[in-house]
């Protein structure tokens, strides 16, 4: 994918890119922070087939849209399209003997067969923590494996 | 007693333009050939004629040229100039000569005299980049592919203006061959050294000009262009020039705030250059150059085009595109009307002012016409074609 830059004297810059697909999408960035969402028209490729105006909030909205919470939604959506696969988020609470530890320390994959794939911490998602990452009381640990791996890792993750 | 007539003339003036400019809104056309039949209305001779406080008036436009140009150069930076200049020089020539010539020829045969042709010829030479750039954003054309290539073309007229109004003023200004000679080329120099320190020194000017408030900014920058412009006129390099050349020197750290703060005044203080242009011009004027500001109508339409489709040609654009860049370049505005403004002032033939009204008249409410039908003619082109090449196969 090439992510063209073009400067546009006097009202900002526009970056646009084919998609696998052949279709050209682009934004304007004017100085004054408002985007404009850009569809190229099929039969007229130096042409616009829809051009949608955003100020700074909307764009901010649908970057976030278009990319954060990504992570999550694959989780759900992974849940729905493997039968025998548990995905589960579990919270790691006050009494756990794994607050203030490492990820390695609980070695929950050797001892459980699943696998840690996000750490969500105060509405942050940490995707694929390494194993160096320490846990803190309220963190929600997602967990992939069979259904009685996700449930040996919760209880682990209880009582040790 | 005086104060009085002046409020409420001046009142009368400017809440009538707030009218018109409504009115130009409405009808999605560019207000300034509005405020021109504004002027003409209200000025000797018109439907209305309104004894203006004149000295107002004159200083008020005055300020508005500045405004105008500092603005323009608000919009970019030096290495934004350079830059388009190395890529699109030969399209920037092509444009000038293309579409200035036949109005000098114009001039000529209409009896200005050679300074009166090279009037003419920036008259007709430039297309005006603040009717341009919002039929773009009006239509929704920013992100079509043609459309660097037409900003880069504005932005290069923008440049060449820098160099021609004080050659302009230089020999508007001068009386013999020889001391036009020497003027032109101490406006080039004093033009070379302000070009200088706008790319090595712009920085240091946005430093000094924005410390404080945002009303302390306001305050600098509009003094500073006025002391810069006012210097530039005793030099003979014309006061629009130097406001540009301020403006493309602060284009750097500056341009958002100083364009938030003076956007408005500009608005306002050119809004009084057209309408006082238009006072200065005495409608029954008018008919006699109708026919050949229509025959300028005419060739300007076709060299623009044909600038268009040469510039978006180059750019690999394909034919629809080629002449959607032409239409969007044909209005012409503002900087007809300051060069137009620049010529009578220093007295000459009165009927070039005339001209100059007819043919932005026309020009600035045909532009956006032709160029909303270059949407659907591309449309129906681009149908066509596929038809062929269904039918070829």
């Amino acid at each position: 994918m090439d992510l063209e830059e073009t400067k546009l004297p006097g009202v900002g810059l526009r970056h646009d890119f084919t998609t696998a697909r052949g279709r050209r999408i682009g934004v304007i960035s004017t100085r004054g922070g408002e985007r404009e969402l850009l569809v190229y028209s099929q039969d007229d490729p130096d042409a616009c087939h829809a051009v949608i105006d955003l100020d700074g909030d909307e764009a901010e909205v649908l970057a976030e849209l278009l990319g954060q919470p990504r992570v999550i939604e694959r989780l759900a959506r992974l849940r729905e399209q493997i039968e025998g696969l548990a995905t589960e988020g579990i919270y790691l609470e006050d009494g756990s003997p794994y607050v203030g530890r490492t990820l390695g320390d609980a070695a929950i994959r050797s001892r459980t067969g699943a696998s840690v794939v996000a750490l969500v911490r105060n509405g942050e998602v940490v995707p694929s923590p390494v194993p160096s990452q320490q846990f803190r009381s309220g963190d929600k640990i997602v967990v992939v494996g069979t259904q009685e791996g996700v449930r040996a890792t919760a209880e682990l993750l209880h009582n040790g | 007693m005086h104060t009085a007539a002046l409020l409420i003339e001046l009142g009368a003036v400017i809440f009538g333009l707030g009218l018109v400019g409504r009115l130009a809104g409405r009808l999605g056309i560019s207000p300034v050939p509005l405020y021109l039949l504004a002027g003409l209305a209200f000025g000797a001779g018109g439907v209305f004629p309104l004894n203006a406080p004149e000295g107002f008036l004159d200083a008020a436009s005055e300020i508005g040229v500045v405004m105008l140009l500092l603005l323009l150069g608000l919009e970019y930076s030096a290495g934004d100039l350079l830059g388009n200049l190395r890529r699109q020089a030969p399209v920037g020539v092509l444009d000038l000569l293309l579409n200035g010539l036949p109005g000098a020829a114009f001039g000529l045969l209409l009896g200005f005299g050679p300074i009166g042709a090279l009037a003419m010829f920036g008259i007709t030479a430039v297309s005006s980049s603040g009717i341009v750039a919002k039929v773009l954003a009006d239509l929704g054309r920013l992100g079509n592919r043609e459309t660097p290539a037409v900003l880069g073309i504005l932005v290069l007229e923008d440049l060449g203006m820098a160099v021609y109004l004080p050659v302009l003023t230089a020999v508007l200004a001068a009386s013999g061959v020889w001391e036009a000679t020497g003027s032109v080329l101490i406006a080039l120099a004093c033009l070379a050294v302000a070009l200088v320190v706008a790319l090595r020194w712009g920085h240091v000017i946005s430093k000094f000009v924005s410390a404080g408030s945002s009303e302390v900014t306001l305050l600098r920058v509009l003094g500073l262009a006025l002391l810069v412009a006012g210097v530039a006129e005793q030099l003979h390099v014309s006061a629009a020039v130097g406001a540009f050349l301020l403006g493309i020197s602060l284009s750097n750290d500056l341009e958002e705030e100083a364009h938030h703060r003076l956007e408005p005044l500009r608005d306002l203080f050119a809004a009084v250059f057209f309408v006082s242009f238009g006072l200065s011009t005495d409608p029954s004027s008018l008919p006699p150059v109708l026919l050949p500001a229509l025959g300028l109508v005419v060739v300007g339409v076709g060299t623009k085009l044909v600038t268009g489709w040469v510039a978006a040609k180059r750019a690999g654009i394909a034919v629809p595109g080629r002449v959607r860049a032409g239409a969007a370049l044909i209005p012409r505005g503002e900087f007809s009307i300051v060069i137009a403004g620049l010529a009578t002032a220093a007295g000459v033939d009165p009927r070039l002012a005339a001209l100059a009204a007819a043919y932005v008249l026309v020009m600035a409410v045909l532009g956006p016409v032709l160029a909303r039908f270059a949407d659907p003619w591309a449309r129906a082109y681009v149908r066509r074609q596929r038809e062929k090449a269904v039918t070829a196969r």
